[in-house]
């Protein structure tokens, strides 16, 4: 799959068109981060050397939504630390807007707008509060910051718990608030680290249609973090996919789907247990890397006519009998992460 | 000044330099100075509310809870003026030194000064704001314990607004040591260890007759910023203070603030950036 690495940066948008090419708003290039192995301690055992950034460059255009999606431990939130100045990468560069952030990481305070994955800072400030300090912090004037708060929170929805703690909220509740405070004091580009988590749908909605306005006005250009492969199939315009600190692809989601086109999924669903002493079902176990078990659900990644066989054996006779339900898919993105040969999917989610 | 310097570098840098000051996007203007110290102090003051009422109690309680006790066991005097001053000024330590040693230590922790760290305010701001609302926080629970002191040991009430002074001096001295030691401090649970220590510390050497102690402590009560605010507040039930003496205790107290201020500002940088 190392060929797939090649694509994280389309030949349009290589380093050579980035200085007059104005459309280029965050590009990396080469960056390198490199956590120090630790000794074994009481408790703990050793940790090995983790290059938690192992040679990323990318570019991101004006207006783009563009999402790093990848399993917990991918390097994602290492990656968008160094692009926020909160971390010094080991090498590479980091410029957005034309700004060297690893010369003049304090720029980027003025540059972007940043949601993390913490709310420890804002807990106890009540939603109204939170907006209105960060606006402030942002370099608005008091009347601005008030101004620019009530259109958020009218905007988001949170109107009726503006007087509430965030601590006393429930966790989507209290992501969205958090969402609420990088609206205030508008910036250029949106730095997002997993934005929805724990949102019920509507609040979801309300992220997505903020961020769709703000891109239609305004030009905002969206970096997002995620995991959740429904959410960047919907939502994003380019993703890279990483794994282990490096970008093992990027693409249009459709574009990477395309990589999989030639294979469909079938999901079927077993009453109890796999019939296997029926020999079309033995025979589809048979089929290999293309299966995955998982207790009474299997998954199965065929050829389109493989597929069509494999279904008129699983609806006819015995096998039906044992069948409790089965669906049949074209290719998710989760469906290309593993294509790619990435090697664990307990880290995505798809919900 | 750097226009000329780029001058002088000849023609062909200078418009190097242009076509990439065109080319870079517009910096949002900056967040100033006393503006996000305001934003923060607010912010701060506001958490009292949710959080701090319970523990502000509980600071006041523990020294008149002390002042009782010492009253069987001091008689009036010089030991009773320490005690009072002491056990005021503990006050203010319990708050401005182990809860706000504590606060940053769990911040820096969790993950929630990358807040701060990604928005464009000065670093002083964010210290010297929660630091305000710390030493703020002391001030209803230091004026009871005063009251409550000076009721008990019968000591004169005439010179007690020279806590104006004191509250806010200590108060920058020790919140000042108890953000840095939040903010230096690895872990979390060490932060709070340090916080408690130093609270103890100016328990047993600020509230005790000093008379009685060894001259080794002595020294140690010398080293520690409360010991300055008790004893201009100390020297206050006097009849006719020394001002003078008071004013070099409280500048004492303003030097360790603006130093141990200083420090924790740059601990924060330190900390915001890994």
């Amino acid at each position: 799959m190392t060929e797939t690495a090649g694509t994280a940066s389309a030949p349009h948008e290589g380093p050579r068109d980035r200085g007059h090419d104005g459309d280029v708003v965050c590009a990396v290039e080469g960056l390198v981060k490199v956590y120090a192995a630790a000794r074994a301690r009481r408790g703990a055992p050793a940790v090995p050397e983790v290059r938690a950034s192992d040679g990323i460059s990318l570019a991101v255009r004006r207006g783009e939504i563009f999402g790093l999606l990848g399993p917990n431990g991918a390097g994602k939130t290492t990656l968008v630390r160094q692009l926020t100045g909160l971390m010094r990468p080991d090498a590479g560069s980091v410029s957005v807007l034309g700004h060297d952030l690893v010369r003049h990481p304090e720029r980027a305070s003025r540059l972007l707008a940043y949601l993390g994955q913490e709310s420890s800072a804002l807990d106890e400030l009540t939603v109204s509060l939170a907006v209105e300090t960060t606006g402030r912090l942002r370099g608005l004037t008091l009347k601005q910051a008030r101004a620019e708060r009530d259109d958020v929170l009218e905007e988001l929805a949170l109107t009726p718990i503006a007087g509430k703690a965030l601590k006393k909220l429930s966790g989507g509740q209290r992501r969205l608030a958090c969402f609420a405070t990088v609206l205030v004091g508008e910036r250029p580009v949106l730095v997002l680290d997993e934005p929805t988590t724990g949102m019920d749908p509507v609040a979801r909605r309300a992220v997505w249609s903020a961020v769709d306005r703000r891109r239609a006005d305004r030009g905002a250009t969206v970096l997002l973090v995620t995991h959740n492969v429904i959410e960047a199939e919907t939502v994003l315009d380019r993703v890279a996919v990483l794994e282990h600190g490096k970008v093992i692809a990027c693409d249009t989601p459709a574009g990477l789907k395309a990589h999989v086109a030639d294979e469909v999924r079938v999901e079927l669903v077993w009453r109890e247990r796999a019939p296997l002493d029926v020999p079309e079902v033995a025979a589809l176990r048979e089929l290999g890397a293309g299966v995955q078990e998982s207790g009474r659900r299997w998954t199965l990644r065929l050829a389109p006519d493989e597929a069509r066989a494999a279904v008129a054996a699983v609806t006819s006779g015995a096998a039906f009998a044992a069948l409790d339900d089965f669906t049949l898919a074209t290719p998710s993105l989760e469906d290309v992460y593993l294509a790619l040969g990435g090697g664990r999917t307990e880290g995505l989610v798809k919900a | 000044m750097s226009a000329g310097a780029i001058e002088a570098v000849g023609t062909t840098g200078s418009a190097a330099v242009r076509t990439e000051a065109e080319a870079a996007g517009e910096l949002a203007p900056a967040a100033r100075f006393l503006p996000s110290l305001a934003a923060v102090y607010r912010a701060q003051l506001s958490r009292a509310r949710v959080a701090r009422i319970p523990l502000l109690f509980v600071a006041t309680f523990q020294s008149v809870g002390i002042m009782i006790l010492m009253r069987g066991v001091v008689d009036g005097g010089g030991e009773a003026r320490a005690v009072v001053a002491g056990s005021s000024v503990l006050v203010v330590a319990f708050v401005a030194l182990n809860l706000l040693a504590q606060y940053f230590g769990q911040l820096r922790a969790s993950g929630g000064l990358d807040h701060y760290a990604t928005l464009p305010v000065p670093p002083a701001s964010v210290v010297l704001g929660a630091a305000g609302a710390y030493a703020s926080f002391t001030v209803p629970g230091t004026l009871v314990t005063a009251g409550i002191g000076c009721v008990l040991f019968d000591l004169p009430m005439g010179h007690l607004w020279v806590l104006a002074a004191v509250i806010p001096l200590a108060g920058a001295a020790l919140a000042g040591l108890g953000a840095a030691l939040g903010l230096l401090a690895p872990k979390p649970e060490l932060a709070t260890l340090l916080g408690q220590l130093g609270m103890s510390a100016a328990l047993l050497l600020g509230v005790l007759p000093t008379e009685r102690m060894p001259l080794l402590i002595q020294y140690a009560r010398d080293l520690l910023p409360s010991t300055y605010g008790v004893e201009a507040f100390a020297r206050t039930f006097d009849v006719h203070p020394d001002w003078a003496a008071v004013g070099v205790d409280l500048a004492v107290c303003a030097g360790v603030g603006v130093v141990s201020l200083a420090v924790a500002t740059w601990a924060y940088r330190r900390a915001a950036v890994r």
